[in-house]
């Protein structure tokens, strides 16, 4: 019988997250990944501005805090300072990496930077107390869009990886949620791979986690979970966006 | 002694960067310094190096602070506009205490300005240019040679003193051709950096590089022992040169390219018997105080000839705290005055405290 352990890469401090945040849940599944691929002493895990701003208080490897939006480019930076020897991802929210730093997430997919995205949307800005993001549904309350987001006034939300999909560059792309045991399960193989895929020289691989933000949607955790699945997945539909390797393997 | 070769001053930068172990360099093109991009990605590929063309010089300055990151000597390069873009970098690369090196061949402005040298951005750079309390070390070269002296002393200063150092150059440096000699540079490798983020390789606690730090008396406590490490570096990195100053009745303030406009028009005014001389700040930050300070005791006016809207003269009246009149003898917006120019401010001021 498996036994529940906090995983290595994983710091045994509690997390300042809300109850019923869906970040503790991907925090481990990075964590967890780390420790199967055995790769803790050589992972630089680039932090954004946002909710996770503290996650280098969590994560045990090496850890950076950069400024809003321009995680890709630090973790660009750390990758070629040694391309050997670091694994580099970054942890990033839909404002820091869909709004602020679209620039630097569009050109490190464009380059094929061989480094890992972990993307987490939950539609909102969390840590400023719950304004509109890139990835706000259309018609969704939230401080900046107290009526509901308007389409006419504030344009549609942002599916980040079909967006992505379409450029040449990028590696793997793959949309995931964690709001039920499968998914979470899923969402696991989603980062390994996209870790395995930077070990391996492939490159640029980025995971959406749709996640939940039971504070500022004003949601018991329970009811944030299944809004994800009433209102979140047929916007952002779970799935492969693209995968390179797998595309080449199944045209030879 | 090795041969000299004639070189543009941005390539003096660059061939001096990677003199220095610079092996990793990040920009976007922008006038009248993209020679020194040019140079990096000629290079850079075939010495094991990297050369980036950032998306933006916000982008590039985080790759920047990257490899900073890493523990690695790295720098940036841009001109005017393109380093109010990299202010949000700085102010980050200061907060974390990274070293690196950025590189501003100035341009007229504000706005897009022109493309034509200028010395506008003296206040941006010698006070930080980005939010917060913090400051660059700021080298001012006034040839070729010093363009490449300096920006190997700019790497060594960074990573001494864990700061960002900027090589404040205009267009007119960058873009002017003399002999240099880059082999006979002196280089002091970079020291261990035991605190840079290069993976634990599961032997010690992980290392964080951060700016965020949300208790005031924590976040006061690092702005204070980062003022400590300021001090210590006015104490003994500060750089300028003296040109006749030890009886000189006038004392000419002036950094680069108008320090070289400014000793020509001391020595055709010393030929009309006026006792004139120049201080030549060489780090602007920190400024050069003493000798203004010491140059007061004898002087009776000073004159700060600069290619801006009276700028650095600021600092000479805090030096000299306004024991006599400091005049402003300036061009502006891509306009280089002339010795003549000087000369006639000299003679000028030489009328009015006789």
């Amino acid at each position: 019988m498996a036994v529940y352990e906090k995983p290595h890469a994983l710091i045994d401090v509690p997390l300042h997250y809300c109850p019923g945040c869906t970040h503790g849940i991907v925090h481990r599944l990075v964590a967890e990944v780390i420790d199967e691929l055995g790769i803790e002493g050589k992972t630089i895990g680039i932090a954004p501005v946002g909710c996770s701003v503290m996650a280098y208080n969590y994560f045990n490897c090496d850890m950076i805090e950069a400024a809003h939006g321009r995680a890709p480019a630090v973790a660009t930076g750390v990758k070629r300072a040694d391309p050997e020897n670091h694994i580099v991802f970054t942890y990033q929210g839909d404002g820091d990496l869909a709004s602020i730093g679209m620039a630097e997430t569009v050109h490190a997919a464009a380059r094929n930077e061989n480094i890992t995205v972990i993307f987490i949307n939950n539609a909102i800005y969390g840590m400023t107390g719950g304004q509109m993001a890139p990835t706000s549904l259309v018609g969704q309350v939230t401080q900046t869009s107290p009526y509901g987001r308007d389409p006419k006034a504030c344009g549609y939300p942002i599916k980040v990886c079909e967006m992505l999909s379409e450029l040449v560059g990028p590696e793997y792309l793959e949309r995931v949620t964690v709001n039920n045991v499968k998914n979470v399960r899923n969402a696991k193989k989603a980062i390994k791979k996209a870790f395995q895929n930077q070990i391996d020289g492939k490159g640029f691989s980025l995971v959406e986690v749709v996640s939940s933000c039971p504070t500022n949607w004003g949601m018991t955790p329970k009811q944030a979970l299944e809004w994800i699945e009433s209102d979140m997945l047929p916007y952002y539909p779970l799935g492969v966006y693209k995968d390179r390797s797998a595309e080449q393997k199944e045209a030879e | 002694m090795a041969d000299k070769i004639l070189m543009k001053g941005n390539e003096a930068i660059a061939a001096a960067a990677i003199k220095a172990g610079c092996l990793h360099y990040f920009g976007y093109p922008i006038t009248p310094q993209t020679e020194i991009a040019a140079y990096m990605a000629k290079v850079m590929p075939k010495i094991g190096g990297t050369f980036l063309q950032a998306e933006s010089e916000i982008a590039a300055i985080n790759m920047v602070y990257g490899v900073a990151s890493a523990g690695k000597r790295v720098m940036t390069s841009s001109s005017s506009p393109g380093v109010s873009l990299k202010g949000e970098g700085i102010s980050y690369l200061a907060g974390s205490d990274l070293p690196a090196l950025v590189v501003n061949v100035q341009r007229g402005g504000p706005g897009l300005g022109g493309i034509q040298p200028s010395q506008s951005d003296y206040f941006q750079s010698t006070r930080g240019g980005g939010h917060g309390d913090y400051h660059m070390i700021v080298l001012a070269p006034a040839s070729v040679q010093e363009m490449a002296e300096l920006t190997v002393k700019g790497f060594e200063l960074a990573d001494k003193y864990r700061v960002t150092s900027m090589v404040l150059a205009d267009g007119t440096m960058g873009q002017m051709m003399e002999p240099v000699s880059i082999d006979d540079l002196k280089v002091e490798p970079a020291p261990e950096k035991p605190w840079a983020t290069t993976g634990t390789k599961m032997e010690r606690e992980h290392n964080i590089v951060n700016s965020l730090s949300l208790v005031p008396e924590e976040l006061e406590e690092l702005n204070f022992k980062r003022y400590d490490r300021y001090k210590v570096i006015e104490e003994n990195e500060t750089m300028y040169e003296e040109y006749k100053v030890e009886d000189a009745d006038i004392v000419i303030a002036a950094f680069g390219i108008a320090a070289r406009v400014s000793k020509n028009a001391v020595d055709e005014a010393r030929k009309l018997g006026i006792k004139v001389g120049l201080i030549r700040p060489i780090t602007l930050w920190p400024f050069s105080k003493a000798p203004f300070k010491k140059a007061a005791e004898h002087a009776k006016a000073f004159i700060s000839v600069e290619l801006n809207m009276g700028q650095m003269i600021e600092d000479v009246q805090l030096a000299i705290e306004s024991k006599c009149p400091v005049t402003l003898c300036n061009r502006a917006g891509g306009m280089i005055p002339d010795p003549e120019q000087v000369l006639n401010a000299i003679k000028e001021v030489n009328g009015g405290i006789q």
